[in-house]
């Protein structure tokens, strides 16, 4: 019987719940004996010329090696209008951004080194409000003559709205936040005496990491090995590789001695990427029976400092999906990505789907209110149909397979949304201080849609057990288990006698990796090719073997054996076949380039209540439709639901990365910046949906970010809701005590 | 995250983190739980040059009854303190807000005379011990002295304590027949409190009403209390308890939505004190 839909632990866990995994801080590799410490010297300030460093008292200070600034670098600088230095030279952009780097015997050294480094700033203005910052009074980059970095979409055309009876506008926030993975960012690296440089990262991506860090250091990506050991989280900010390991791969080689590197907590908050951070304008517009006939987002992106996947891609997934759900014949989306003196943008969890989404369902929300009629009710009559597949988007998209309305209609049988709305209507009118509020989100989001191929490579031992390796190197979403699952499914062979390996760029050397919910539909579908030339070779074997027609050999996956059709008694089995095949022979080594984005979808309904009396908003339930096709594990699929739905909903309620007016960070330790526990969210609510896509051999989509798309328009949505009989039209994310508050209050000023 | 070079003394009495403390003079700084000092150190917001030990002094981890008070060691953990069975049931108002202190990780290495000391005006304690109109007994080198809660807190982190002495134990006035009311407002279930209010009920006495974080220490809401004895409903003397407070103005919680939240939650506490159900989440 096939293991797949069944729920299995995952063989990763036993080992990080226990003994605890194997980061790049744990590393004890003899390569890295007599390593040097390094910690980034950052600048505290937002934007500044650079006019001198003294680092001579660092330098004498206890246990420093080496304090290495700009001007020591032998390396080309990067090159473009924006170009993020590898370390600050004449300027600096960003509260964080790395202007020296010191290098220290012990651990504990470094930061009362770091303290020494003297770095004379020369403030510039800060330029933190979005439209300041599109008005172009300061340049962060003098030479250009705007702070706009990237444009995606077309500008907008406001004849979309012509002839609509009802349209509704608004300026809302899809707020920056910090993506703070358990393992902060961390780096070790040791050249060898050949030449060539190993370093161990902490990274979504070995292999990307690896040629983005030898470009940096003019290497041939093959002087270059990098491994990736057990990475604690990334949400997309573990992509390819920042300016720091560059300088630590330069310093190892300038000091000659291994260099070891975790930033600190505090470092992460404001030195690793941020994600999201866009303004937008959402205009909706249609009839009174609750047709909508155009729908317009206009976007400015934060950038941050210097360009990264926050300008230069992101916006274009938010302009791309900008039509969610539904048939709607106008949509204009258009994006400007404006560079600002904070930490650059880049990708986090969604990526610029789940910008997209609150924008789409926001609006549904403000159209249904301003016709009078309940949100379900209006989602539901513009919804594509399950018939309409594909449907290809105004906004350029092509959706593969969805049952939308299904997935609505699932979410509010199952919440009893009718008792739900009676409830709400009974305590209003009961005057109960405590008020009760429903948000909905329909969604459909792009997953692997950056359409690249991925590696699969397999082996047949022989002892007949199994090793695969995958170019998508996992980061805490257990690969290892999913794809042993996919191969024992395919070649019946038990999945504790599959090893998978992954991260290593020297086992494999070229892949692209985990991100964009990619894994499983590429990887797995790479796996699953590997495994079909496998499966062809051995029935080659085996017909040989027995001396039968090669039309007449069948493996039985429920054992994996290989017998002549109806003759099971004089099976073979792979041991026996990769014997045969001599050494190494039984495998293949696949690249599956036959990648196409698909789209999964869902539906989710979040209830809150909110206290009237101080603002405070509890959510109470998160009932949800996360339909990404045929699942593999529902262990690890629910999994993946649960942490988007946490994280989605942290957006919604707390979650946000500020600054003040000077560019300091207001929220720079975890004590400020307001991530969410279990103690914040309910019992999660997770309903059942499958619908294949034909665009992959396994017929699945990816579930790495789907819920968190979804969580955070419900969640917002339902605070707006548990208000709008105040008045209340909209509420800016994060939904924090305060913020309500003062909406309640503006409410019944105007009242 | 790495504090700056200090040195480590641990004390295993009192009289000999006296003489520390004599010793060291203003360098010293005493660590007890740590969930206050330590992550100010890993910050570099403090850098003592040493820090003194009295975490593990046994002699000073105790709850008992003395004639009308309760007598409560300073370095009691949060955690005893809350499950203590005389505490819950002498002092009930002391004894829950310890178990409202953070999460279940600070409360069982924090102490109350480790938050008391620290004079923090956001921490939960301090506000219950002036509602109680606690006692609070110092040792110094020249012995022991007791200082009522209402002068103890004199400033964002300052308090009546020399730098030569220890605050030794929290004496209580049992309050078994009064009634009480704690509401804590946070963002998340173990942050520090935006605001809170801890009422004292009125038998025998008016209420008496102790704010968290509505200004540079801990403080009673005085014009409450005032209102109460001239006669207010619980409701209309709320509408007082922002007055003469400077809360923080900071951009999630300005001074005057912390000032609205003392008049919301002051109504609540006072209502649950007299035996009421408040409204709220």
């Amino acid at each position: 019987m096939s293991m797949m839909g069944t729920r299995v632990v995952r063989t990763e866990d036993h080992k990080l719940i226990t003994v605890g995994g194997s980061y790049v801080d744990d590393l004890r590799e003899p390569d890295l004996d007599g390593a040097v410490h390094a910690m980034f010297v950052r600048s505290p300030v937002a934007h500044a010329r650079v006019t001198a460093i003294d680092s001579r008292e660092a330098a004498r200070a206890p246990g420093v090696v080496a304090v290495l600034t700009a001007a020591d670098l032998d390396l080309d600088p990067p090159g473009g209008d924006h170009a993020e230095p590898w370390l600050a030279g004449d300027a600096v952009r960003y509260v964080g951004q790395p202007v020296a780097l010191v290098l220290t015997e012990r651990r504990y050294q470094l930061a009362d080194a770091a303290e020494l480094v003297d770095v004379d700033y020369d403030p510039l203005p800060a330029v933190i409000d979005l439209d300041d910052a599109l008005a172009g009074t300061t340049l962060l980059f003098p030479g250009t003559d705007s702070n706009v970095a990237k444009t995606h979409g077309k500008p907008f055309d406001e004849s979309a709205f012509d002839g609509c009876e009802v349209v509704v506008t608004r300026r809302i926030v899809n707020q920056r936040v910090a993506p703070a993975p358990l393992e902060v960012r961390g780096a070790a690296c040791a050249w060898g005496a050949d030449g060539r440089l190993t370093m161990w990262l902490s990274t979504q991506n070995p292999q990307l990491a690896r040629d983005a860090i030898a470009g940096g250091l003019g290497l041939d990506p093959t002087a270059m090995r990098l491994i990736a050991p057990d990475v604690g989280g990334g949400f997309g900010a573990k992509i390819g590789a920042d300016p720091d390991p560059v300088v630590l791969g330069w310093a190892a080689r300038h000091v000659g001695r291994p260099v070891r590197w975790s930033e600190t907590r505090s470092e992460n908050l404001t030195a690793m990427t941020h994600g999201r951070g866009q303004q937008q304008t959402i205009t909706i517009g249609g009839s009174r029976d609750g047709t909508v006939r155009a729908f317009g987002l206009d976007v400015v992106q934060d950038g941050g400092a210097y360009p990264r996947l926050g300008t230069t891609l992101l916006p274009g997934m938010t302009t791309l999906m900008a039509t969610g759900t539904y048939r709607i014949p106008r949509v204009e989306a258009y994006s400007r990505s404006v560079l600002t003196t904070t930490t650059p943008t880049a990708a986090y969890r969604g990526a610029g789907r789940p910008e997209a989404t609150a924008a789409i369902e926001r609006a549904m929300d403000l159209f249904a209110t301003e016709i009078g009629m309940d949100p379900a009710e209006v989602r539901r009559r513009n919804l594509i149909g399950p018939d309409e597949f594909p449907y290809q988007t105004p906004t350029g998209a092509t959706y593969d397979t969805g049952e939308y309305a299904a997935a609505l209609d699932r979410v509010l049988a199952a919440a009893d949304y009718d008792g739900l709305r009676a409830e709400q209507t009974r305590r209003r009118a009961a005057g109960d201080p405590v008020v009760l509020g429903l948000g909905l989100a329909s969604y459909v989001e792009i997953t692997a849609g950056d359409a690249g191929g991925e590696s699969g490579r397999m082996t047949v031992e022989p002892d007949g057990s199994v090793t695969a390796w995958t170019g998508s190197s996992p980061h805490g979403q257990g690969h290892a288990t999913s794809f042993a699952m996919v191969l024992a499914d395919q070649l019946g062979i038990p999945m504790e006698r599959i090893t998978v390996r992954h991260g290593d760029t020297d086992e494999v050397a070229k892949a692209v990796g985990t991100f964009g919910s990619r894994s499983l539909q590429l990887g797995g579908s790479a796996m699953r090719q590997a495994g079909d030339e496998v499966i062809e070779k051995a029935r080659q074997l085996a017909a040989e073997a027995v001396e039968a027609s090669v039309d007449d050999i069948e493996l039985n996956t429920d054992d994996g054996a290989w017998q002549v059709r109806g003759a099971p008694s004089g099976a073979i089995s792979w041991a026996q076949l990769a014997a045969r095949a001599g050494d190494g022979a039984l495998s293949a080594d696949v690249w599956y380039s036959d990648a196409k984005p698909t789209f999964p979808f869902g539906a989710h309904l979040a209830v809150v209540e909110v206290d009237t009396g101080t603002g405070k908003v509890v959510l109470r339930r998160l009932i949800a439709v996360d339909d990404a096709g045929p699942v593999v594990n529902p262990l690890a699929f629910e999994g993946q639901r649960h942490g988007g739905l946490a994280q989605g909903a942290a957006q919604a309620l707390l979650e946000e990365m500020t600054y003040d007016a000077d560019g300091n960070p207001t929220t720079g330790t975890l004590a400020d910046y307001e991530f969410i526990s279990a103690t914040e969210l309910p019992d999660f609510e997770l309903l059942d949906m499958a619908t294949p896509t034909t665009l992959n051999p396994l017929g699945v989509k990816g579930i790495g970010e789907a819920a968190t798309i979804g969580s955070t328009p419900a969640v917002q949505n339902a605070v707006v809701d548990a208000l709008s009989h105040l008045g209340v039209r909209h509420v800016d994310m994060p939904a924090g005590p305060q913020r309500v508050w003062q909406a309640i209050s503006d409410a019944n000023r105007r009242v | 995250m790495i504090p700056a070079t200090l040195s480590y003394r641990r004390a295993s009495s009192v009289d000999e983190a006296l003489g520390m403390l004599a010793e060291h003079g203003e360098d010293a700084k005493l660590l007890a739980g740590g969930h206050s000092l330590l992550p100010l150190m890993k910050l570099r917001l403090a850098a003592p040059e040493v820090v003194v030990d009295i975490g593990r002094i046994e002699e000073l981890r105790y709850v008992r009854t003395e004639g009308d008070v309760v007598a409560i060691g300073a370095m009691t953990r949060h955690h005893d303190l809350h499950t203590d069975g005389v505490a819950g049931r002498e002092v009930p108002l002391v004894a829950h807000v310890a178990g409202e202190v953070g999460d279940p990780q600070v409360r069982h290495r924090g102490t109350i005379g480790g938050s008391l000391a620290h004079g923090d005006p956001a921490a939960d304690l301090p506000a219950a011990v002036l509602a109680c109109d606690a006692t609070l007994v110092a040792r110094g080198p020249d012995g022991a002295r007791e200082i009522p809660a209402a002068e103890f807190f004199a400033g964002l982190f300052t308090t009546a304590l020399g730098p030569d002495e220890i605050l030794t134990e929290i004496r209580v006035p049992r309050a078994a027949d009064r009634g009480w009311g704690f509401e804590k407002f946070t963002r998340r279930r173990f942050d520090w409190s935006i605001v809170g209010v801890a009422v004292l009920g009125g038998s025998p006495t008016q209420p008496a009403v102790g704010l968290v974080n509505m200004g540079e220490a801990p403080i009673r809401a005085t014009a409450v209390e005032r209102a109460l004895a001239a006669g207010a409903t619980p409701a209309e003397a709320a509408e007082h308890a922002a007055e003469g407070t400077s809360p923080p103005d900071e951009p999630h919680a300005s001074a005057g939505y912390r000032r609205h939240l003392a008049t919301v939650l002051t109504a609540r506490a006072l209502e649950r004190a007299a035996g009421g159900s408040p409204a709220g989440l």
